[in-house]
């Protein structure tokens, strides 16, 4: 059972010490929560420390291309139904961020983390999880990070031997492929609008055929499985084939999708749907996405989107036209400095709303839209575009670091 | 070519289509639309046959065994080269450039034969990935300006004697091979390594291609301002210390 009962080792005692005041000095500095620094300091004093802070606690890993912060933040307001809960709330999902949010839950039931793709099947391996949820995986950061198919192939292998249930996304080939070497899985329907990274089957490379919600490899006979909860419009189905409405604060399909797989796995944990999802009714914003900030008198919707599947989940659900939309792109490092991607995403869906450039690689972004045929305007600043924008609630998309700079900017 | 429409056809968008390549087709496809040309773009999918009668092909880059799939396909369906001998255009990036040359090697280190259309062998290159902004002058037969793209393999290919080098580089690691070379090109066939994607980094590259289908020496110009501008950032960012 979870709860703090054993102590830490001395070592272990010393490192969380260490990694605190490290995170002090860097708050004090002027350089962010210290979350980062201080698990740094604290990993490097023991190496065991993320396994040690972690074994008194029911762990749930949360990893995907998109969607893992909000839906880290989902499982953790539906499983305080049922005790404490310590989180990396603020996405800081690496392992030296991890390992500073464990720090500061020692009285804690459960730890609910979201882990950065690449770390997963370390992070399974020291933690020990009871519960690894799945969401997506989709092309990212290609000038830095793995392939994505060698991302599920590492997925795959990583959780081959894991003793945790992992729930699972059966829309999603590349998930499934990630998940189908597990022995406890629960497929989750949960969607997945962006299909463009699995046309090619992931166990033998033959072409995926795609009738309908279905898919499946002609060749090999790969296949969706059949998911035991599934997202249908408002609703989530649970394996009884009870019908429960999901009526979230956040806004679209993709999170009502987060939802539906929080939903899975907080019934892991005994806490029944309904439970689960009122709790998550009271999610506003997550880290700052989906706030609605005024700024210069007008009311502005701060949407996070940082590859093409983001990009298309966000434009289904902002307002009609005539919404006036800001778009703000970078290519710094956290970013992915390959701007190549616009080209993946389908801005034709924003004919009809007025559009307001911003951010390092605005240019970039002028010529995509041109391309599409579409009237846009290129602002040096988020004033300007705000300013020139017509009456109306504003929907500013940004990708990572574009979206920090808005943070700042309106003072979210 | 028939009157005044195009057929272009992009090959493999399901193997080969990772960095933006989708952009290449929708440049040339506007810049075809915008001189008032009749365009229809065909999507091959790799379990489809190629067609014989388009006017301009483009093919992307991809991870490495798509790569390998598609070079084992399109070498089954023959189709391409069928194309080329009626006198196809051909634009290539990337995996897409590796594999219409004679061999490359593929994700499980084997020497596998492409399909010849380029004059060019590849390989797997020693050191670090080639990742980052290019700029290269394009061999002045072509008659256009510099090349400003993104760069992001790790291939390298030596150029045979009947391809030449598309262009030469300032900036950036193109081929590969130390030489300065950048891609590679014969009468109608073309490719590089360059993303970003090129086409709209160098709308005149994509013009080049509708002339040589058309067959014309000159096409009606177009409003390439935010075109130009990008190019001036790009170029400009590419030769300045980050």
């Amino acid at each position: 059972m979870a709860g703090n009962t054993e102590p830490l080792s001395p070592r272990a005692k010393l490192a969380v010490t260490a990694g605190k005041a490290a995170a002090a000095v860097s708050r004090a500095a002027g350089r962010g929560s210290g979350s980062v620094i201080g698990g740094k300091v604290a990993l490097r004093l023991d190496p065991d420390l993320l396994g040690a802070l972690a074994q008194h606690l029911d762990v749930v890993l949360v990893s995907a291309t998109n969607g893992k912060t909000t839906t880290t933040r989902l499982i953790a307001e539906a499983l305080r139904a049922s005790g404490p809960v310590v989180s990396n709330a603020l996405g800081a999902n690496m392992p030296a961020g991890i390992t500073s949010a464990l720090a500061g839950g020692s009285d804690a039931k459960y730890g609910v983390i979201e882990v950065d793709e690449k770390y997963l099947a370390g992070v399974a391996r020291d933690v020990t999880p009871k519960v690894i949820a799945l969401l997506n995986l989709s092309r990212d950061q290609l000038d830095r990070a793995a392939e994505t198919r060698m991302l599920a192939e590492k997925w795959r292998e990583g959780l081959s031997g894991s003793k945790a249930v992992i729930v699972a996304n059966c829309d999603d080939p590349l998930i499934v492929w990630s998940a189908s070497s597990s022995q406890n899985v629960v497929w989750v329907a949960a969607g997945q609008e962006w299909k463009d990274d699995a046309w090619s089957c992931p166990s033998c490379g033959g072409v995926m055929q795609r009738p309908g919600d279905d898919w499946f490899c002609g060749e090999c006979g790969f296949r969706r499985p059949t998911p035991s909860w599934v997202l249908s419009g408002d609703h989530v189905l649970d394996p009884h084939g009870s019908a429960w409405p999901i009526h979230l604060q956040l806004p679209g399909r993709a999170n009502k999708a987060n939802a539906a797989t929080s939903a899975a796995v907080a019934a892991v944990f005994g806490v029944p749907p309904q439970v689960a999802l009122e709790r998550m009714y009271q999610v506003q914003a997550v880290a700052g996405r989906y706030d609605v900030v005024s700024f210069l008198g007008r009311e502005v919707r701060l949407l996070l989107a940082k590859n093409p599947a983001g990009w298309l989940e966000t434009f289904s659900l902002i307002d009609p036209p005539p919404t006036p939309v800001v778009l703000s792109v970078n290519a710094r490092g956290a970013d992915g400095t390959d701007t190549s991607w616009l080209w993946d995403v389908d801005y034709t869906r924003l004919a009809g709303h007025p559009i307001f450039v911003i951010g390092d690689r605005k240019l970039d972004l002028a010529v995509r839209l041109e391309v599409a045929g579409l009237d846009f305007r290129v602002c040096e600043t988020l004033d300007e575009a705000v300013q020139l924008a017509p009456p109306g609630q504003i929907e500013l998309i940004a990708n990572y670091t574009a979206f920090q700079d808005v943070r700042r900017r309106v003072g979210n | 070519m028939s009157d005044n429409s195009l057929r272009l056809v992009w090959i493999y968008p399901d193997l080969l289509s990772t960095y933006g390549d989708q952009g290449n087709a929708l440049v040339v496809e506007r810049r075809a639309r915008q001189r008032g040309l009749d365009v229809q773009r065909v999507d091959v999918r790799s379990d489809q046959p190629i067609p014989t009668s388009g006017d301009i092909y483009l093919i992307g880059g991809g991870e490495d065994r798509p790569q390998r799939l598609a070079a084992e396909r399109l070498v089954r369906d023959g189709g391409l080269e069928r194309a080329v001998s009626n006198g196809a255009i051909v634009f290539s990036v990337c995996a897409g450039y590796q594999i219409l040359g004679k061999e490359f090697v593929n994700d499980v280190g084997q020497r596998q034969e492409g399909l010849g259309l380029l004059d060019v062998v590849s390989v797997r290159g020693e050191g670090e990935r080639c990742v980052g902004d290019v700029l290269a002058d394009i061999d002045p037969r072509l008659g256009l300006p510099q090349l400003t793209g993104f760069e992001n393999h790790q291939g390298v290919t030596h150029l045979g004697p009947t391809a030449r080098p598309f262009a030469r580089l300032s900036m950036g690691r193109g081929n590969g091979t130390g030489d300065g070379t950048e891609g590679a090109y014969n009468d109608t066939v073309f490719g590089t390594y360059m993303h970003g994607p090129v086409l709209a980094r160098n709308p005149l590259v994509a013009d080049l291609l509708l002339k040589l289908a058309l067959d014309v020496n000159a096409l009606p110009g177009l409003d390439d301002r935010w075109y130009e501008a990008l190019r001036t950032e790009r170029i400009s960012a590419a030769t300045q210390p980050a």
